[in-house]
């Protein structure tokens, strides 16, 4: 007797795929594509005169200083979210993994930034960092630090970074948390009986154990940096001072909304697209062999 | 069931004969006033509908500038247009030159039988929105200008006279020294710098900010402001940043805070910061012309304005363009665009308006309110009309910047500037381009 279910039916798999295909064409596919086709044309605001130019849009960005330097600021900014955001909450994990009274507190401490909208991280971390009425900044000039975010672009990257990264630290944090709990407690306890230090026991055990969960999220984090930190930069710096926090995807913004240049726009987001495949292939490529599954 | 049928005829019949009652033209009116002025464009609107019923305005309130700008395009293009909708002054050279997008006001009133004059508005606010034959494109409704406040409190204690604000930068950076040496933090500082510190910095002493009169004479217009005039101005300000008696306070509005809480005691902002202060600031104030290079010839000129003008979309019927012509004559009637003027704190756009509030003793009673029309209300010249050059949200950004590199000694004044000419003019010629 057959067991198995067998579905005959010859459309119902297209239709139980179509919600998932329908919002992926609607959402990604089309807008991909008339980014696509926009960036090779220059046009009005209005859309009355359009003329097609070809790859005239790549080369002028490729022109511009500042289009040059905002991949130095994306390359910055994304390399130090990942790397802090993701050192800082394994930290957190391996240490909310050991506490043995009121862990279930600390975790939802620790969880609970990730409910709050980047908008509004935004907006919470200039309050805090404001040079004329943050307490952060009154401390910091106290103690002889001149912080003027405004007008210091190294100082201005800290508080995006910061903003940025204490959103993500707790997404990080929960799947650390749960990688770390899925190790078996055998393997550790064998480690230990044998004389291995904590240290030792980390490196040697937990953590390439940890390195799918690690793989997974730096991929996460290095897309969220490049993407999402948008609202935190809106909120704070708006790319300022000068253009020292005016990442890529902020770039393509100002440019589109608030310039109107919609050709150049269109070319920095397919350039934006292409980078993000090009990231993602690599680190699947290369960096997905080194780690154990 | 005879007398039941009888009455629903009655009430269809009713229905029916009064639908023409309701037949009014409606005009949507899109807008980005918030808060207390949006209120007031309500108010505005309301009034307007009561005072006749053929037509009936609608505002809606559309997000801040920027974005109610970016709705009335992605309208246009999806062939939904507003009737009416309210850009910012740096918009205008985009909406002028969507010539297929945009019915220039004055044709539209002159269709309409009922034509606007340009010589009843202001000067300077005219020349703003006019075309280069001198016809006005949009209508001008919203705006402010540049003007000089200063803390009379800190003043006193400085022990200068709190009555004899600073007429040149000479003498506003010997009262800086002054500030700085009786405790003052900050001495001076400024809202949108590249407002304030180029484009009305330019007007204001009579010299180009770009050729072919700042873009009114044509789309090839490039900036100018690489001149010993700016470099000595931006040199001024980037040494009197160093000796800390200039802070440098951010983009667009944010400086305000500065001056509020009496960090900085001087303070050059738009004519539209006045309430703010008047309502949050423990101290007195004063309001002054904005500073000037005595020994340049010709300053002061005028100051240029900001604030923003009601554009209407082409293509809708003749009757919706009486209706707005209706409504724009409304809106420039002494009476209504004086009460705007004197609610708001925006200058008044026509001259009536101005001649009105003066008589009304409102100026002797709001001491300071009037600085903001005089600086406006001269005969203004080619360099002082205004500004008229595309991407210019983005040409601002890449002043800031340059003007933040420049203060922070990250770069020479000369060189920044060069940087805003050579940027700025990348942009102008994509512009020229993009709308041929």
């Amino acid at each position: 007797m057959e067991k198995r279910v067998v579905f005959s039916h010859k459309t119902l798999p297209y239709l139980l795929l179509a919600p998932q295909l329908i919002i992926t064409v609607v959402f990604f596919f089309l807008p991909a594509g008339q980014a696509l086709w926009q960036s090779f044309r220059l046009e009005d605001a209005f859309g009355l005169s359009s003329e097609f130019v070809g790859l005239e849009n790549f080369l002028a960005l490729f022109r511009q200083s500042s289009y040059l330097d905002s991949f130095r600021v994306t390359a910055v900014f994304s390399i130090l979210v990942a790397t802090i955001g993701l050192a800082v909450s394994l930290l957190l994990a391996v240490m909310a993994n050991r506490v043995l009274r009121g862990a279930s507190l600390y975790k939802t401490m620790l969880i609970w930034p990730y409910a709050v909208a980047p908008a509004v991280v935004g907006v919470l971390w200039l309050f805090l960092f404001s040079p004329s009425v943050g307490i952060i900044a009154v401390a910091l000039r106290e103690i002889g630090i001149n912080w003027n975010p405004r007008l210091d672009g190294n100082q201005a990257m800290i508080l995006v970074l910061i903003a940025s990264i204490w959103k993500q630290v707790s997404y990080n944090f929960l799947f650390f948390l749960a990688g770390l709990q899925s190790i078996p407690r055998s393997l550790i306890e064998a480690a230990a009986i044998d004389g291995a230090s904590p240290a030792r026991r980390f490196w040697s055990i937990v953590f390439p154990l940890l390195s799918p969960t690690a793989f997974f999220l730096l991929v996460v984090n290095v897309i969220y940096a490049f993407f999402d930190t948008f609202a935190v930069i809106d909120t704070t710096t708006q790319g300022g001072p000068g253009t020292s926090t005016a990442i890529l995807v902020y770039k393509v913004y100002s440019d589109g909304f608030r310039g109107l240049d919609l050709g150049s726009s269109a070319a920095q987001s397919v350039i934006l697209m292409f980078i993000v495949v090009c990231l993602t292939a690599v680190q699947f490529r290369y960096i997905d062999r080194k780690v154990q599954y | 069931m005879k007398f039941p049928r009888l009455a629903l005829s009655a009430a269809v019949a009713a229905v029916l004969g009064s639908a023409p009652a309701f037949a009014a033209t409606d005009i949507q009116f899109w807008h980005s006033m918030e808060g207390a002025l949006g209120e007031r464009v309500n108010a505005l609107a309301a009034d307007f509908n009561k005072t006749q019923s053929d037509y009936v305005v609608k505002p809606v309130y559309k997000g801040n500038y920027g974005e109610s700008m970016n709705a009335g395009i992605a309208a246009f293009r999806a062939g939904n247009a507003p009737d009416i909708l309210q850009v910012f002054e740096v918009g205008t050279a985009t909406m002028m030159n969507a010539r297929g997008a945009v019915m220039p006001v004055q044709e539209m009133s002159e269709k309409a039988g009922k034509p606007l004059d340009p010589k009843q508005f202001i000067g300077a606010v005219a020349g703003y929105y006019s075309s280069a034959d001198g016809k006005l494109v949009s209508m001008p409704f919203n705006s402010s200008t540049v003007v000089f406040y200063y803390n009379k409190d800190a003043y006193k204690k400085a022990g200068l006279d709190p009555d004899a604000p600073p007429k040149t930068w000479q003498e506003l950076g010997t009262a800086a020294k002054k500030l700085k040496e009786s405790g003052q933090e900050c001495a001076y500082t400024t809202s949108w710098p590249s407002w304030t510190q180029l484009e009305t910095f330019s007007a204001w002493h009579n010299v180009p900010y770009a050729t072919k009169d700042n873009g009114f004479g044509g789309l090839d217009a490039r900036l100018a402001v690489a001149s010993d005039l700016h470099q000595r101005h931006l040199e001024n300000l980037a040494a009197m940043g160093k000796d800390g008696s200039f802070m440098y306070g951010g983009r667009g509005d944010e400086p305000n805070s500065l001056f509020i809480s009496s960090k900085c005691a001087m303070i050059t902002g738009s004519s539209g910061l006045r309430a703010n202060i008047s309502k949050n600031a423990k101290f007195a104030f004063g309001t002054s012309t904005l500073p000037y290079y005595a020994d340049v010839q010709g300053a002061p000129q005028n100051t240029i304005i900001g604030g923003a003008s009601l554009w209407v979309f082409s293509k809708k019927s003749p009757e919706v363009y009486k209706g707005i012509t209706e409504f724009f004559h409304f809106l420039s009637s002494p009476e209504i665009a004086a009460r705007w003027h004197q609610e708001t704190g925006y200058v008044p756009v026509t001259i009536a308006a101005y001649d009105m509030t003066k008589k009304s003793g409102f100026y002797d009673k709001n001491p300071g309110t009037e600085v903001g029309v005089k600086q406006l209300n001269v005969e203004t010249t080619a360099q002082s009309r205004g500004v008229r050059l595309g991407f210019l949200p983005q040409i601002r950004e890449i002043e800031d910047a340059e003007i933040e590199r420049i203060v922070s000694g990250k770069t020479t004044a000369k060189e920044g500037l060069q940087t805003i000419t050579t940027r700025g003019n990348e942009l102008l010629e994509r512009f020229e381009r993009s709308v041929k």
